[in-house]
């Protein structure tokens, strides 16, 4: 019998896989970790201490930098809950462009985590299929924000700019292109068998152990919990539009995969039903003072992004800055089960099962 | 070969060559004359000059028609420059080119619908006459336009970007004729509902902001009226007290700003009791921690805890409150794995130590930095300065 000894390997802060700075310090046996100790805070920039000091309006463009691929939910999270202290009525029409514009940057973040994944386990094609369907999705936004990932699109009671003339037709025929797509990546992906072999049974955790875990997004529909705030915390006007909630049950890294192809499905569906609703006229801005100064008190309000819950909580003093500003950041919460996934597993499994909790180090680090 | 010419060649030669000399030096005089009369005048450009003279003129003798037709024989109290009235005949000669333009259009749709509709043509207009029609209503329009700027001008009021506005009362004419005779042609019913659509759905829209705009934008408190979640604030605080005894909350109330959420306030002492009660008991079954984190607000420090019951559907908001200067509190790791980082997040920002936490160390600053910087009163600490 091979007698192995215990060894330590450094994994990140610069390592392609950790999709951003991100350090794992494994305690190996052998091809066996024994112990994983995630490091972070390489992408802390105070965030919430800077907000302390800014107009809320300003806070915006701050949102943008933390979920970086969906930076649209982020933007909202803060509007949110500055409408929610405020009680502010919003248009609907800037209601259906922010419904519109999130739900093309879940698409979008989903077909980043989708062709990245794929890439880190070894399938070099799909990452370029989803770059390009995902590059038409930020052509879009950048149509209506100005910006490419970075929108800082929405304000405390509205959105900043309207659509341009023709975006709804462009978003509106998207749609079946989209899918058309997504069908090609499941004929070129899905159930293909060195995949399955690869992901099939890897990173499976229990309901239990998900729910203990504060995991959210993804991470808690493959395993069983029909949970999506959209549906049961309906913020926004998300009630007006039918669409379902995936749910998987195995808990596995496959589950994690069927989910977030599901939502997809499910996502475009939302934007295809704003599309059709969406109002030919009205105000994209509700009437809001200059100054936003939201009444004292504290709110906690919490929306589905694509990694999962993202919460804002607001302390206010009545002045045109937050007393505190805090941010729930769901790949911050969701990367707290890796240590427990990964004891015991091949060290080659980790690339396979970090990368299936789908994290954004701009998120993680705030 | 000179051996070959006579004196008289010779001398005729040079007569010629002197000629010419002569002739060349008188040229470079000339142009040079020409040159300095060009340098003289500013412009450097003696046909724009020409054009502005000309247009000044033909302004002026607009002008006095105008005067004339309008004012009578009342007299100038001021003289406009001439860059005024160059402005005039600018915008005269812009709303010309467009009400030309339009009559040529009209002209051709004119043409095209007589292809067409033969039966109607003996009824209308020629082209013809509808370009002269048009050129004269351009023509009279313009004069209008300008003999009211003029009138502006000498009752001393300010005409702001004239140019622009000319040229938009122009093209405004030149589409209004167009549609006129669009409508004559025949499209009368269709235009006219096309534009009363058009109204109607600004006029739809303008309300529609009104209404939604218009309403002060307030933080609604309406104390008097119970919240919908004061019957699940009381069923909670009721279950407490009958399992744990009276005294354990310090406070519990609806938190309307966040959209009516139940809110306990826990004791230091009853903080981690509460919390095991909440996620345990059977009724209340809060088995999902949202979000938990720290505010320092000067007075005090303060936890904030969001919970999730699956099983009822329910929130509700856990809060306590603790000492500033020794910020102590149980650590909720023991019932939620979840709250492991945000409780370290708390310890390195806020500086709030957490009992029993399995692994209270710094998670966002590095290791060896000195202070909580979310604290109110951190002064950042540099060895440098």
């Amino acid at each position: 019998m091979i007698r192995t000894e215990e060894m330590l390997l450094n994994v990140g802060p610069q390592h392609p896989s950790t999709h951003g700075v991100f350090r794992i310090v494994l305690k190996i046996d052998g091809e066996i970790i024994k112990e994983a100790t995630p490091v972070i805070g390489y992408l802390h920039r105070g965030t919430e201490k800077i907000a302390e000091n800014l107009q809320y309006t300003q806070i915006i463009p701050y949102t943008d930098r933390m979920d970086y691929l969906a930076a649209m939910t982020n933007n909202y999270i803060l509007c949110h809950a500055v409408e929610t202290m405020m009680a502010m009525e919003i248009p609907e029409r800037a209601e259906y462009l922010r419904v519109i514009v999130m739900e093309l940057g879940r698409v979008a973040s989903h077909l980043v985590w989708f062709g990245t994944y794929l890439l880190d386990i070894g399938a070099m094609s799909p990452f370029l299929y989803a770059f390009r369907e995902r590059e038409a999705i930020i052509n879009l936004l950048t149509e209506i924000s100005g910006g490419r990932l970075t929108f800082n699109y929405m304000r405390v009671g509205g959105v900043k700019w309207d659509a341009p003339e023709g975006w709804i037709d462009k978003v509106r025929e998207f749609v079946p292109y989209m899918r058309e797509q997504l069908a090609g990546y499941h004929d070129l992906v899905t159930g293909n068998e060195i995949f399955m072999a690869r992901i099939k049974g890897v990173g499976a955790y229990s309901k239990e152990k998900a729910l203990t875990y504060s995991l959210s997004g993804a991470n808690l529909r493959c395993t069983g919990v029909k949970w999506d705030l959209r549906k049961n915390e309906s913020y926004s006007i998300y009630d007006r539009f039918d669409f379902d909630v995936p749910v998987f049950h195995e808990g596995d890294a496959l589950a994690r995969y069927n989910c977030r192809m599901a939502e997809i499905e499910e996502a475009l569906k939302i934007v295809e039903q704003a599309v059709e609703q969406f109002p030919e006229e009205g105000a994209f801005m509700a009437k809001v003072p200059r100054i936003i100064k939201p009444p004292p008190g504290e709110t906690y309000v919490r929306i589905e992004s694509p990694r999962g819950e993202i919460g804002c909580y607001i302390a206010s003093k009545g002045k045109k800055e937050p007393y505190r500003l805090k941010f729930r950041r769901p790949s911050f919460y969701n990367l707290q089960i890796l240590p427990e996934l990964l004891e015991g597993e091949n060290i080659s499994n980790l690339i396979a099962i970090l990368g299936g909790i789908d994290i954004v180090l701009g998120e993680v680090d705030g | 070969m000179t051996d070959g010419k006579t004196p008289e060649e010779i001398a005729e030669e040079k007569r010629k060559a002197v000629e010419e000399a002569k002739q060349k030096a008188a040229e470079l005089r000339k142009e040079r004359e020409a040159k300095k009369a060009a340098e003289a005048n500013t412009d450097g450009d003696l046909e724009k000059k020409k054009a502005v003279a000309a247009a000044k003129a033909k302004a002026a003798a607009i002008r006095e028609k105008k005067e004339l037709e309008q004012n009578g024989a009342e007299k100038e109290t001021l003289e406009p420059s001439g860059e005024e009235d160059l402005d005039l005949a600018k915008k005269k000669a812009v709303a010309a080119a467009k009400a030309k333009a339009a009559a040529l259009r009209k002209k051709k749709e004119l043409e095209s619908n007589s292809a067409t509709e033969l039966k109607k043509e003996s009824e209308e207009p020629t082209g013809e006459e509808d370009l002269d029609l048009a050129k004269k209503k351009a023509v009279a329009a313009a004069k209008a336009k300008a003999a009211a700027l003029k009138k502006k001008k000498e009752s001393g009021e300010v005409v702001y970007d004239d140019k622009a506005k000319a040229a938009a009362a122009a093209k405004a004419k030149a589409a209004a004729l167009k549609k006129k005779s669009e409508k004559e042609t025949g499209d009368d019913e269709k235009s006219k509902a096309i534009a009363i659509a058009k109204a109607k759905a600004k006029a739809k829209a303008a309300a529609a902001a009104k209404a939604k705009g218009s309403k002060p934008v307030e933080p609604v408190i309406e104390e008097e009226k119970p919240s919908s979640n004061q019957p699940a604030l009381d069923r909670y605080v009721q279950i407490i007290r009958e399992n744990l005894g009276e005294d354990l909350l310090e406070d519990a109330y609806i938190n309307r700003l966040s959209k009516h959420v139940p809110t306990l306030v826990a004791r230091k002492e009853t903080y981690l009791k509460i919390a095991q009660f909440l996620k345990y008991n059977e009724l209340l079954a809060f088995d999902y921690l949202s979000e938990t984190h720290g505010t320092d607000f000067e007075t005090h420090m303060e936890i904030y805890n969001h919970l999730y019951s699956y099983q009822n559907n329910q929130s509700v908001a856990l809060k306590v409150k603790l000492d500033r200067n020794e910020p102590v509190i149980d650590s909720l790791t023991s019932l939620w794995e979840g709250a492991n980082w945000p409780e370290r997040e708390g310890y390195d920002l806020l500086g709030i130590t957490f009992l029993g936490h399995p692994n209270l160390t710094r998670i966002m600053m590095p290791d060896d930095w000195v202070g909580h910087p979310l604290r109110k009163d951190y002064e950042p600490y540099d060895v440098e300065v």
